[in-house]
């Protein structure tokens, strides 16, 4: 009786061996595949680029795979004017590129970009603990299109996955706040007239408020969208089958107004040549008080120590509402960027390239480039959640919190179309415009430029056909 | 009695093949290289009248509408605009500089001359990207050293690339840093090869330093000139590397020449053949605008030197210059 119990139990016991064995799945994947292959790779200079490059992660990735990977780093201002030359040359250079949610409208719908879901769904080329459901799917989804015109993202095909993601906040000089006693703004007002009381608050040419100027569709996104659509305002929207341009809206009208005061009153008079690296750096150089841009523009200028002069003195919050709406910092509605990285639909190395793409979308990868790596606004949920990740980011005073405040209204802003380079290039020119005739007269037409440039931009549009 | 043929008289005033042929040869690198440039300059006015785009790269044949549409758009005349301005103003300091600073080093021969000529060579040794990033860091208000140095003169808040009055100003002031020398070099080169005896013989004459300038070095050095001035003008109506890196065109379209128009049109909205009638007109421009300045340069050759380059082909073909006779 005993031999047969003890002949039970060992049964029972090796079935629940077997049972853990097969509930856990078995990678498929032969990393070792496309050993000897050359991948080419185009980043743009980013901290998100920095955490694959500078950190031996690139070279534990040729050690894993045997892959030879040769990339190129170009400054963003010049950046995408390269990638749209490489893209469009169809020569299948660079295998893998860098690129945003708005930019798969334009290279998506060019046939530029390469469909990911039949790797991704593919058991024989991704890891079963790869989880592609742990990325959030307010960020994965921006970069899913049906490249229908006009129609939102979210759907459609998978055509690139993120490296990470930008809201759209403020950043501050909290030791210089908390010394004077300043309170945080919350209204629109109430940043005007802060931002202006911090003229030379550090000494000769510094300022209250950094924003980007340049002639390019990066001064429209990041701070200036946000506000623009908290406000009420939209860019487009489809009337009679038709994309038709809205920026002669009264509250575009009025919000633009607003911001070239701002600009011109409250930030610095070289403006119209701040881009994303003159904004962040002043505010860490201590030139700025405030910054109104992506949240992780000033993150990298806080963290790690030493990253600038003013590195562990900033802090960030949500940002402002339009003064008298009655909204609060929860209705803002921050606008989304998120770097991610795509396939080229014309490379000869795609099987290659998709474990690239893998390996430094996982979240093992993830959690190094969230925490060491410098890079905060991890697109995937465990990481995010990890107290590995929030220890690091959590130093960074209110910023987590302020993502906390903003992710649940935060999404892409624009309405996805194939020209979004030349409408939002033009739309930079006018708020250029508007800048130096308000800064030369003290007043300006905002009304009048926002329509000129409406009817610019419907002339622009007029070819697309909406689905 | 008419002359009998001397055998072999035709074979002597006839050049051998070898001779006959050595200038074909001799030109032939450079027609293949003139093909090399044609064949694209075709291809861009063809490419002109289609509908091609990076996006659809398909080339529909649209007739005149990219023309049409482009002297219709008021950015086009803004572009020829900014062009011409800018290609003047830089020109003409680069032309006054570097005479001026070629005449000061062509009077002087001492050690700290000899340095200084090389010394002011170095920014045409800097790509005129680089240059401009440079003088971005110079001029920004944070970091930048002419920044300081104007605070110290008490002014404050100098705007330079990022506003629409002073945009123009500073990426002259760029130009003029990095291509002054060019004129300089060449001028100076011209000044060292001018003959010395009539210089002498104004000296003994008593003639003050600005009439041996106006009536000697001037019209000798004129051919000189006018080849630095065709180079720099040639070169200053397509400027694109300096105005793009420094604002991109901005503010606004204060900068917006044809070239970065071209540019902005063709590679960032991807919209090619739309972008190409620009071009096209900035080619007519600068060609107009050079031989023009090559006519005034075979004069004025003539006149410094008494030797008409154009001579033996004019008597060849039986043409007279003006006042001559056949």
């Amino acid at each position: 009786m005993r031999k047969y119990f003890a002949l039970a139990l060992a049964l029972t016991l090796m079935a629940t061996m077997f049972v853990g064995v097969a509930s856990a799945e078995t990678s498929k994947v032969n990393w070792q595949a496309y050993a000897g292959t050359k991948l080419q790779v185009m980043f743009n200079q980013h901290n998100y680029q920095k955490a694959i490059t500078d950190y031996g992660k690139l070279e534990e990735f040729e050690k894993k795979t045997g892959i030879d990977v040769e990339f190129s780093v170009t400054p963003e201002e010049n950046y995408f004017d390269k990638l749209n030359i490489a893209l469009s040359s169809k020569s299948g250079e660079p295998d893998i590129f860098m690129t945003g949610a708005y930019q798969v409208w334009e290279y998506a719908s060019a046939g530029y970009m390469e469909p990911l879901e039949k790797y991704i769904n593919d058991p024989t080329v991704t890891e079963p603990t790869y989880n592609f459901a742990d990325f959030y799917p307010g960020v994965v989804g921006t970069l899913a299109w049906d490249c229908v015109p006009g129609h939102p993202v979210g759907s459609g095909s998978q055509w690139a996955l993120p490296m990470g993601y930008e809201l759209n906040n403020i950043a501050y000089n909290k030791k210089y706040f908390d010394e004077k006693g300043i309170k945080l703004p919350t209204t629109t007002g109430e940043l005007l007239e802060t931002a202006k009381s911090l003229k030379e608050w550090n000494g000769t040419g510094s300022y209250g408020i950094a924003v980007r100027g340049t002639r390019n569709w990066a001064t429209i996104h990041p701070g200036y969208m946000t506000l623009f659509s908290t406000w009420g305002a939209k860019d487009f929207a489809i009337e009679n089958g038709k994309l038709v341009c809205k920026l002669d809206s009264p509250e575009a009208i009025a919000m633009t107004d607003y911001w070239v005061k701002l600009v011109v009153e409250g930030s610095s008079p070289q403006w119209a040549t701040f881009t994303w690296y003159e904004a962040g750096s002043h505010l860490g150089a201590g030139v700025a008080a405030m910054l109104y841009d992506a949240t992780c523009n000033g993150y990298f200028q806080n963290y790690p120590a030493g990253a600038s002069a003013q590195s562990g003195n900033l802090g960030w919050y949500a940002g402002v509402v339009p003064d008298g709406s009655g909204l609060t910092e929860k209705d803002i509605k921050s606008n989304v960027w998120v770097w991610s990285m795509g396939m080229n639909a014309n490379s000869d190395n795609k099987g290659a390239a998709w474990l690239f793409l893998q390996y430094f979308t996982s979240p093992e990868y993830m959690l190094f480039s969230g925490t060491d790596g410098a890079c905060a606004d991890s697109p995937r949920k465990s990481v995010a959640d990890s107290d590995a990740y929030k220890s690091v980011v959590g130093k960074s005073f209110g910023y987590l919190e302020a993502l906390d405040t903003l992710l649940p209204n935060a999404t892409i802003q624009f309405t996805p179309q194939p020209y979004f380079f030349e409408t939002t290039t033009e739309w930079a020119a006018t708020l250029q415009d508007l800048v130096e005739q308000y800064r030369t007269t003290g007043s300006c037409d905002t009304a009048g430029a926002m329509k000129a440039l409406k009817q610019k931009l419907d002339i622009a549009v007029e070819d697309l056909q909406i689905g | 009695m008419a002359t009998p043929k001397i055998q072999g008289a035709a074979d002597l005033n006839t050049p051998p093949l070898k001779t006959r042929v050595r200038p074909y040869l001799i030109v032939a690198p450079a027609l293949l290289i003139t093909i090399g440039i044609l064949i694209p300059f075709a291809m861009a006015i063809y490419f002109s009248l289609t509908s091609y785009t990076f996006r659809q790269p398909v080339a529909n044949f649209v007739g005149l509408r990219n023309w049409i549409r482009m002297f219709q758009d008021s950015q086009f005349w803004n572009a020829v605009w900014v062009t011409l301005r800018y290609a003047f103003w830089s020109t003409l300091v680069e032309m006054v500089l570097g005479l001026g600073i070629a005449m000061l080093l062509g009077s002087l021969n001492n050690r700290f001359s000899r340095i200084l000529r090389v010394a002011l060579i170095f920014p045409l040794m800097v790509a005129p990207v680089i240059g401009t990033i440079i003088w971005q860091l110079m001029l920004q208000s944070s970091v930048g050293i002419i920044d300081k140095f104007f605070n110290l003169l008490g002014v404050y808040g100098m705007q330079w690339g990022a506003s629409q009055k002073t945009a123009m100003m500073t990426v002259v002031m760029i130009d003029v840093w990095v291509n002054c020398p060019f004129v300089i070099i060449l001028i100076l080169a011209g000044i060292q090869s001018l003959p010395k005896s009539p210089f002498e013989s104004a000296k003994i004459d008593g003639g003050s330093a600005w009439f041996n300038f106006k009536t000697l070095t001037l019209p000798m050095l004129k051919p000189c000139i006018l080849i630095a001035l065709l180079f720099r003008l040639m070169a200053a109506l397509q400027e694109f590397s300096i105005i793009f890196a420094l604002t991109k065109g901005g503010p606004g379209d204060t900068l917006m020449s044809l070239s970065v128009t071209a540019y902005t049109r063709g590679y960032m909205y991807q919209k090619f053949s739309s972008a190409l009638p620009f071009i096209l007109i900035l080619w007519l421009i600068v060609n107009i605008a050079a031989s023009q300045i090559v006519k005034a340069w075979r004069k004025a050759q003539y006149q410094a030197t008494g030797k008409d380059l154009e001579e033996p082909a004019r008597k060849k073909h039986g043409r007279v210059r003006k006042g001559e006779s056949a």
